[in-house]
């Protein structure tokens, strides 16, 4: 396998989810009226960070197995 | 709309990535083989988002949000009737030709199966094709951003067509690939909120479909025209679509769904760089999971913004248009940070759009035009180096088609028209050629050629409405025009080259072998668990799309 695409896919979603949640925590709280009062920054930040972590995790244990990627 | 820090840094770190997952690819591009077809080496999973992805455009995302506005979920058929059966077929009986085959491209296979003119019929039809398809796609992205962020639409042409050449000649189809799941999972992350945001502003499903009865009412039909998927289908005055059943099973359903899946080299290539047989022909099968969701992601916000946003946010110079829908609904819902995401994954889309259409012209270039009729004894590193170069002349005419497209609308809607008609019959010839062994290639070039005439003729012989007067027949939309314009082009390709052929000489049995249903040893998939077989997987998304279509009845 040439480059576990899982690598390339985890930073970045686990980066854009950085990004988003600190955004969301730091910054300015009434720009959530238009999302109805919800802070979708930080729900969509996690859901990303979760994502990338998770994809970060599998084309690690999966070079620790010697295993190509998943699936066949 | 306007952007602020945050969302400026989004859209940055994706340039990076996709610039870099470029750069990271580019130890591995050492053959031919890597280039064009990532060495047949990827999972079923990459191959399998990419296959979809390659196919969700930016101009789907835009188009299919404005359709779910303008016919409501009715829209959800292009997906649940005009891709899985089609996805589920490829995967299961037609792939084992392709990938078996050995052969680089669709058209290759043509000429595996029939001759060099079929061939070369479909290569150039699909070569231009192509280009057209990216140039478009670039212009639209052009002038939406212009109309959003006041981008200049020079700049937008430029910079995306320069990032996608990089990517490519620097990592091939590789690259393209993984940009294709990048996408996906974008589109996925970045649309997802609105369709939260968008529900529980319209007080739910039940609360979206109460909106949507008074539309519907308002416009003369039934109170559930826009959120019931079939029930309306029974006669083409009654639903918004314009289109009865029948029309829109055999149409839509059957030939212009199983003649884009099953043939287009676009979608197949990306099935053909799967690491094996098995995983090839699971990619349309595990593609078609995914598919089976987007309705959610892709329709719905356009029913919503149908049902929460006035009148009048959709009009334009005094005119509707749906196809603001997508991005009115970002502007309204998203603060700064999920814009700047949901900008990007629109920006994505279109550039991984414009890339698969790019790698499949530089393989169908080199393979099908280039080595066969300009210089076929090259080595390796010459065709690589083609490939390359068509890669570069493909984005030059790609920018130069956008252009085209800037100053000549009209001629794009016809360009795009006359592409339709190419399109519509060549899955008679390859459902013929795959499981009739009788047929032969003079039946199959002729049928081609007297299909795409006979899609021709209906259209210059019919209209829609009142335009339709005078004509032989009037449709009562250009959707059911163009459905029963796809069934009788098929059905001309399907009876010429059944005729042509019992006329003419068949080849022997033993030329066909690996090319033909009858006379190929079938696939056996033992020892594997179930879930790694595509027939139990076929079964199994076969069965819940048809719960699906009966749960949105």
């Amino acid at each position: 396998m040439a480059l576990d695409l899982r690598v390339p896919l985890g930073l970045l979603f686990s980066l854009l989810g950085l990004l988003l949640v600190g955004y969301g925590l730091l910054g300015d709280p009434s720009v959530y009226q238009a999302s109805l009062g919800i802070n979708v920054n930080v729900w969509a930040g996690l859901g990303m960070l979760v994502f990338g972590a998770a994809m970060l995790a599998g084309a690690w244990f999966g070079r620790q197995t010697g295993r190509p990627t998943s699936g066949r | 709309m306007r952007l602020h820090g945050i969302d400026y840094a989004i859209i940055v770190l994706y340039f990076a990535f996709v610039l870099g997952i470029g750069a990271a690819l580019k130890r591995f591009m050492k053959t031919s083989l890597d280039f064009f077809e990532s060495g047949r080496s990827l999972a079923a999973w990459i191959t399998a988002l990419a296959f979809i992805s390659a196919n969700l455009g930016a101009q789907e995302v835009i188009g299919m949000a404005a359709s779910g506005a303008k016919y409501g979920i009715m829209t959800s058929h292009f997906y649940w009737v005009g891709a899985i059966p089609a996805m589920i077929f490829v995967g299961v009986f037609m792939m084992p030709f392709y990938y078996g085959s050995k052969a680089h491209s669709v058209p290759e296979y043509l000429r595996l199966r029939f001759d060099e003119k079929t061939r070369a019929l479909n290569a150039a039809s699909f070569a231009v094709m192509t280009i057209f398809s990216s140039g478009i796609s670039m212009y639209v992205m052009g002038r939406l951003f212009q109309l959003l962020l006041g981008w200049d639409i020079n700049i937008s042409i430029i910079v995306s067509a320069v990032v996608v050449l990089v990517y490519i000649l620097l990592g091939g189809l590789t690259s393209s690939i993984y940009n294709e799941v990048v996408q996906f999972f974008l589109i996925v992350f970045g649309f997802l909120p609105l369709v939260f945001l968008g529900l529980k502003g319209a007080g739910g499903w039940t609360g979206l479909q109460a909106r949507l009865g008074h539309v519907a009412t308002d416009a003369g039909l039934a109170a559930g025209a826009w959120t019931e998927s079939w029930r309306h289908m029974g006669t083409a005055t009654a639903n918004p679509m314009g289109i009865e059943w029948f029309g829109m099973v055999m149409g839509l359903g059957f030939v212009m769904s199983f003649g884009y899946w099953c043939t287009d080299f676009l979608v197949i290539q990306r099935a053909m760089a799967a690491r094996s047989m098995n995983a090839a022909r699971r990619t349309p099968i595990l593609a078609a999971i995914p598919k089976l969701m987007m309705p959610a992601i892709v329709i719905l916000p356009g029913m919503v913004a149908l049902a929460i946003l006035p009148a009048a946010a959709l009009e334009f110079n005094g005119q509707t248009d749906y196809n603001m829908v997508m991005p009115l609904m970002l502007q309204k819902f998203y603060p700064p940070g999920l814009l700047g995401l949901g900008l990007t994954a629109l920006l994505a889309s279109f550039m991984s759009g414009m890339a698969g259409n790019v790698t499949a012209f530089n393989t169908v270039w080199t393979y099908d035009i280039y080595k066969p009729y300009l210089k076929s004894d090259g080595d390796d590193a010459h065709y690589m180096r083609v490939g390359r170069q068509a890669t570069v002349f493909g984005t030059i005419l790609s920018v130069a088609t956008a252009y085209v497209a800037m100053r000549f609308g009209n001629v794009m809607d016809l360009l795009q028209l006359v592409f339709s008609f190419i399109n519509a019959p060549l899955f008679a010839t390859f459902l013929l050629g795959m499981f009739w062994a009788r047929s032969t290639a003079n039946g199959a070039f002729w049928g081609l050629l007297s299909g795409i005439l006979a899609c021709a003729a209906h259209y210059a012989l019919t209209g829609v409405g009142a335009d339709g007067a005078g004509r032989l027949h009037a449709y009562p939309s250009d959707m059911a025009r163009n459905f029963w314009g796809a069934i009788y082009s098929w059905t001309t390709c399907f009876t010429v080259t059944i005729a042509v052929s019992l006329v003419t000489k068949p080849r022997a049995a033993s030329d066909l072998k690996g090319l033909v249903y009858s006379m190929t040893p079938k696939v056996r998939e033992t020892g594997s668990a179930w879930y790694q077989r595509p027939v139990p997987l076929a079964v199994i998304v076969g069965a819940v799309t048809i719960a699906i279509n009966i749960y949105f009845w």
